[in-house]
């Protein structure tokens, strides 16, 4: 049994330690747009030029579309690494390539030319458009329709809090084509232009974290039934597979956050003197920081090995429910055990922690909320034991 | 022309470093280790000439214990073509692996030899000079341009109140400051390809070297801490307190 990462990735996250350290901490304030979840143009160009220096400019795109098809370890050296500062956008927005929603590269023929190409060449964006008011972390309840007319499908409803729906040009969309089954075979992927007749922008949302993700209102949408991507009701089983993989950069970012977190405490708690002794010094800091020490290389083992079970192609869908649910709820507990640390100067905008703090509060509940990520895996253990 | 890198696996230089309770040294266990700065803006420097055509080969040289080759490794990593490691945990003195240096030069015949000015552990400033000095090279310190024309190099150094121009006939010694380059990432695609590059290792015996030190260390302390000092509100406050101290 091998714990240590192989030498290239070691090698790799050292160059990414400098590139963040030395080009980004030092202006993390100013790289981003009031939203949140973009960089202002003129940093987008410094960064993006970084990371193709860096070789993982679409590191994430497979070979075979021009790539550079890293690996899921690898990847979540580079996401743990970028997460260490809060100058990037920690939704939305990556400095490693345009964001391609995985269910694109099943696409063949017209459809790959019209979506997957343009996204590929940074022309593009998509949204993924499946929360709803009254489903969120139940899906399978979704009221989004979609019932079949003809050669097209026509859908109705209402989708809630879709992050970057405002600049995209077309939306991965779950509906329901039959609601009695529900995610059992009830729900269908779509890809809908933003422009066809019928989709509104409702209203947006201005969140804790920083970034406004909108309401989408779909009202007798016609699709084409050639846009529905797999067969009718199998939506859901498309997404499956790379839910995982989500989960992985969930726990890989949270490593990230909570080592800044934890340079930060240490130093901090070192200078700081309170009644003649440096907070250091006092048993009550010391184990604030051994307890966030303790759980960030828990949540190190957990990451890297889901991380390298979904590398090898083992069903790894428990680790990367545990990795998701414990390095975010990790994370959140180290930025805020940060901010207990450095007392007063700790809520102020000067330094990143109460960022990181609103950050990880938020991931507790998006993506997959925690007590959703337990009630999975209660399921696994009361199967399996 | 080929150019020979020598570059030192060192202790991070963003770890504090702390002094060995018993004072025989600095703790090294479970500490971060990282390439010397210095070496990489030699690495860099040595690079930049063979990309503008002015060398063929750039060789990486190091000594140290079996994790330098990680350090070598990088240098790899960053452009260079191919490794030399002398492998020993052995502690080497700056003469020691200036002797190394020169037994692997001496097999290699460079054109140009490239070091860091120091190392930041414990930075002596002495290898690159010894090193010259035993090949009976021309040296160039301190670099912060280096021109290649020919068969001899014209060297800016930073010397102090300004700067010094020096032509060196090749082969030569130079070894870098800080303001010469600023070190480009290794890009993952060339980290990738640096797995495939070679890295000879060999043992000082092999080169004939005698690495035994010639200096004993007896004790190996903290720098004394310096009491904080006092705030004044104004200049004549700062005078009287000056005349308090006796210093004026």
């Amino acid at each position: 049994m091998d714990f240590t990462l192989p030498e290239e990735l070691r090698i790799l996250r050292e160059q990414l330690r400098r590139f963040v350290d030395a080009e980004i901490i030092p202006h993390e304030r100013e790289t981003l747009e009031d939203s949140g979840d973009e960089l202002k143009p003129e940093w987008r160009a410094r960064l993006v030029k970084g990371a193709k220096d860096l070789g993982i400019w679409m590191m994430e795109v497979p070979e075979e579309h021009g790539g550079a098809g890293l690996n899921l370890v690898g990847r979540a050296v580079v996401w743990q690494e970028l997460a260490r500062t809060i100058g990037l956008p920690s939704r939305g927005e990556t400095i490693t390539g345009p964001s391609v929603r995985h269910i694109l590269y099943n696409l063949e023929g017209e459809l790959r030319e019209k979506y997957l190409l343009p996204v590929l060449r940074g022309e593009k964006k998509a949204c993924f458009a499946q929360t709803e008011p009254d489903a969120g972390s139940d899906p399978g309840g979704m009221r989004t329709t979609a019932v079949l007319d003809g050669d097209h499908y026509v859908i109705n409803g209402t989708k809630r809090f879709i992050s970057g729906a405002g600049r995209s040009h077309f939306m991965q969309l779950m509906a329901a084509t039959d609601r009695a089954k529900g995610s059992r075979g009830g729900i269908s992927c779509f890809l809908v232009d933003m422009d066809t007749p019928g989709v509104k922008l409702g209203a947006r949302y201005q969140t804790m974290m920083g970034d406004a993700p909108w309401e989408i209102i779909l009202d007798n949408v016609r699709v084409p039934a050639k846009n529905m991507i797999g067969e009718e009701g199998g939506g859901f089983k498309l997404g499956q597979k790379w839910l995982g993989t989500g989960r992985v950069k969930h726990g890989a970012r949270a490593l990230g956050v909570a080592e800044r977190c934890l340079e930060m405490a240490t130093s901090y708690a070192k200078q700081r003197a309170t009644f003649g002794k440096p907070l250091a010094e006092r048993q009550g800091i010391q184990w604030m920081l051994a307890d966030i020490y303790i759980e960030l290389e828990a949540a190190r083992l957990l990451v890297f090995q889901a991380a390298s079970k979904l590398d090898a192609g083992e069903d790894a869908r428990t680790d990367a429910y545990i990795c998701k649910y414990f390095a975010d709820e990790m994370a959140f507990r180290a930025a805020d055990a940060c901010m207990q640390i450095h007392g007063g100067i700790g809520l102020t905008t000067d330094l990143p922690i109460e960022k990181f703090w609103r950050q990880q509060r938020s991931y507790r509940i998006t993506e997959g909320a925690s007590e959703v990520m337990k009630h999975v895996i209660a399921r696994h253990v009361l199967k399996t034991y | 022309m080929k150019i020979v890198v020598a570059v030192k696996r060192v202790i991070d230089a963003n770890v504090k470093v702390r002094v060995k309770a018993d004072g025989t040294g600095v703790e090294m266990a479970n500490v971060k280790m990282a390439m010397n700065p210095f070496c990489e803006i030699a690495v860099e420097e040595a690079l930049r000439i063979k990309e503008a055509g002015g060398a063929d080969e750039v060789v990486i040289v190091s000594a140290g214990p079996q994790g330098a080759t990680e350090t070598i490794r990088t240098a790899l990593a960053m452009g260079a073509d191919r490794g030399v490691h002398v492998l020993t945990d052995a502690v080497l003195e700056p003469l020691a692996v200036a002797k190394l240096l020169k037994a692997v030069i001496d097999k290699e015949q460079p054109g140009l030899v490239i070091l860091g000015k120091q190392a930041i552990d414990d930075d002596c400033n002495q290898t690159g000079q010894m090193l010259a000095a035993l090949l009976g090279w021309a040296q160039a310190t301190f670099a912060s341009k280096i021109e290649i024309a020919g068969d001899s190099a014209t060297v800016t150094r930073e010397i102090d109140g300004g700067l010094e121009k020096v032509a060196v006939k090749l082969p030569a010694v130079v070894t870098t400051d800080l303001r010469l380059n600023e070190p480009r990432y290794a890009s993952l695609p060339n980290i990738m390809k640096a797995k495939k590059k070679p890295i000879e290792a060999m043992a000082p015996d092999a080169l004939g070297v005698d690495i035994a030190p010639r200096l004993t260390v007896l004790k190996v302390e903290e720098p004394p801490k310096r009491s904080a000092g006092v705030k004044v509100e104004t200049a004549a406050e700062l005078v009287a307190k000056l005349h308090d101290a006796g210093v004026i």
